[in-house]
């Protein structure tokens, strides 16, 4: 109990401080440039750490090391293409900063003649994707938080049930980043995130010099120990045991799988750079060249990070051992705590081991908070200053109503993800990260890169692209194993959103990246070909004047 | 949504006239106002060199990404083969990304900065 007093107390710390930044943001928030931009006065390096806190979600901290952990090498893939990604998001940072305002609806409209729908389509887009993201994250916090503080199925905290405790914790988290959001804006927001960065990045740090410690800095023998334990043996170490499985004797469902995870490979490597709320920090800088230095900074932070995960997920596999993983939850989510519970003991005993799990569990929440609030804001800015000022008000709306209609979305989608979040809290959401990659890289990329860089791109290119990418993905997703018709094999349990009963899918991979970004791209073009709507040529080369010079940016 | 296809022509001029204005409003300029630069030779200069960075960094990550990737998927044996100790070439190829990464990123920011900001502050 005393462990779970200290979670309680560090959880209240974080929610302290990060409260006064967002009321001295609040004091310091004045018009929309302060309020979806923070005022582009962050510099490139402070950026820089915000863009990784925005990016480093639990899902990677916890998530990565958790299948790692528990099935070896594969769970490396996820690191390396969640780093990969961040060049295609450095080679457009600075032409995006540089042609936008706020949103990336900005840099979308830019160069159109119909601003309307493409404004509303860049709105859908950027709230959709955020609200899947949004809730995996929060489901998430939900079982995570009542695991942290001890609370397992059937037992009471605080005269609370496990589901309830979740509930709560996802309503209190909910309420906290709508805050966040509504109260302290980008200002706030961003140094919510470079306070979780520097948190997130020494708590792994502190992490994995304790476990390579252990091993006498000797790597090879925390793989091998690793392997050792998961009892696969060298195989642990090796890609295969959960992606692109080969099943002997099936060549079909063998392609399958391997086409499953090139598609998942794809969706990573180009969804980072049309990820709203990571787009929607490149303009909190001064100018083009700060966008730049900041995505340096973040490589390099979010590259060091995640080189940390694999030694993470090993030594959780080699000093915790699977059994005690999966008996905690089977999804791996908890086996970072349990690693630096496990380490912490070593180090000093019951109390060490209190103290660093409460650390660790105090990092997983900030993370959690931060990221939510990222998307937030992302999703009410462009309600706000696209649809909201230049759909419904045609361009026409004084500044402060349109940060006033901010602040009212931001309670708005946060109370939408708070009832989502609360009634999916028992189904395993965590599909939706990897969805919600599919969907920047299907909807928003095509529409981005044709618009800096494709001289006939028109208003009904973008609209067809953005839908199209949007839709297609999530027909897939409907349709696919993930939402019905996977069972355990050995036991016949559903794998799936739906009971075994219920089996309606058609499309045999989990990951729709390989099809919808294709079609993605083909709605765009067909789009541009079928609207008979001729590019302006002359905002054609207004917009690469902009982007690739700087000239006229806010 | 798609349906503004159906919007009729009449309709559609009046809301394109609607969108300029809304446009200059937001902006404070008419559109097109920076279109001159373009067919300066120091911002053509600018764009060849951008696109030529641009895709050569692109290609390279990418087709090194998805060569990784087509070895974990379809070379597993080779994957296997150890290198040191328990590090094999799956762990090896894997941090060579994370290095390939930093490095792709170091010469596009020393590049950018030597070869564009010069001139994209001439031009500004």
């Amino acid at each position: 109990m005393t462990g779970s007093a200290l979670v309680f107390g560090l959880f209240l710390a974080f929610i302290v401080t990060t409260l006064g930044i967002t009321v001295w943001a609040r004091a310091n928030t004045r018009g929309a440039d302060d309020f979806y931009a923070g005022g582009r006065t962050f510099s490139g390096p402070q950026n820089g750490i915000a863009l990784a806190g925005d990016y480093m979600s639990a899902a990677s901290f916890l998530g990565i090391a958790g299948i790692i952990a528990l099935s070896g090498y594969d769970g490396f893939l996820y690191s390396i293409g969640f780093l990969v990604a961040w060049l295609l998001a450095l080679l457009l940072a600075e032409l995006m900063r540089n042609a936008g305002r706020f949103t990336m609806g900005d840099v979308l409209s830019r160069r159109v003649r119909r601003q309307a729908p493409v404004r509303r389509a860049a709105a859908v887009s950027t709230v959709t994707v955020s609200v899947f993201y949004l809730l995996a994250q929060m489901v998430g916090a939900g079982a995570l938080v009542s695991l942290l503080l001890g609370i397992h199925r059937g037992e009471r905290f605080l005269g609370m049930s496990a589901d309830a405790a979740e509930t709560v914790t996802i309503v209190v988290v909910g309420t906290l980043m709508i805050f966040y959001v509504a109260y302290g804006g980008m200002k706030g927001t961003t140094w919510v995130q470079i306070i979780k960065s520097a948190l997130l990045t020494a708590g792994a740090v502190v992490l994995t010099a304790l476990v390579l410690g252990r091993f006498g800095f000797d790597v090879s023998a925390v793989l091998g120990s690793a392997a050792d334990a998961s009892g696969k043996d060298e195989a642990f170490l090796r890609p295969g045991l959960r992606y692109g499985q080969d099943v002997p004797g099936d060549a079909y469902q063998t392609i399958v799988n391997k086409l499953d995870f090139i598609s998942l490979a794809l969706a990573l490597v180009l969804g980072a750079a049309g990820l709203p709320h990571i787009v929607n920090r490149f303009f909190t800088v001064p100018d083009g060249p700060a966008a730049r230095r900041s995505v340096s900074w973040s490589i390099g932070l979010v590259g060091v990070f995640y080189l940390m995960t694999p030694l993470l997920g090993f030594g959780a596999a080699a000093l915790v051992g699977r059994d005690e993983i999966v008996a905690q939850d089977p999804s791996g989510n908890t086996a970072v705590p349990q690693l630096a519970h496990a380490a912490g003991e070593q180090l000093g005993g019951h109390i060490g081991g209190d103290i660093l799990l409460a650390f660790v569990g105090a990092v997983a929440f900030a993370t959690i908070l931060a990221v939510v609030s990222g998307l937030v804001l992302a999703s009410s800015t462009s309600l706000a200053h696209d649809y909201f000022g230049q759909v419904l008000m045609l361009g026409r709306p004084r500044e402060s109503q349109e940060v006033a209609v901010a602040r009212f979305a931001a309670f708005l989608v946060g109370a939408l993800a708070i009832v989502l979040a609360v009634v999916a809290r028992n189904l395993n959401v965590a599909f939706l990260v990897a969805l919600a990659f599919s969907m920047a890289a299907a909807a928003n990329l095509p529409a981005i890169l044709l618009s800096l860089f494709w001289r006939r791109f028109n208003s009904a290119g973008v609209v067809a692209g953005i839908y199209g990418g949007l839709s297609s993905s999530l027909v897939l997703v409907l349709f696919s194993p993930v939402v019905s018709g996977k069972t355990d094999p050995a036991t016949g349990e559903s794998l799936s959103l739906f009971p075994a009963t219920i089996d309606f899918h058609l499309f045999p991979l989990e990951n729709p990246g390989i099809v919808a970004i294709p079609v993605g791209f083909a709605c765009a073009v067909a789009g541009t070909l079928l609207g008979r709507e001729k590019a302006d040529r002359e905002r054609y080369d207004d917009l690469s004047v902009r982007a690739l010079t700087g000239a006229g940016a806010p | 949504m798609v349906g503004d296809s159906k919007v009729s022509g009449s309709e559609r001029d009046e809301r394109d006239e609607r969108d300029e204005q809304g446009e200059r409003s937001e902006r404070g300029a008419p559109p097109g106002q920076y279109a001159p630069i373009a067919g300066y030779e120091a911002f053509r200069l600018l764009r060849r060199r951008y696109r030529r960075v641009a895709a050569v960094v692109g290609v390279v990550f990418l087709g090194w990404y998805f060569a990784y990737v087509g070895l974990a998927a379809f070379a597993r044996e080779f994957m296997a083969r150890p290198v040191a100790g328990h590090v094999n070439v799956a762990l090896l190829l894997g941090a060579l990304q994370f290095v390939s990464t930093f490095v792709l990123a170091g010469v596009y920011v020393a590049y950018a900065r030597r070869r564009l900001d010069p001139l994209a502050g001439e031009l500004r």
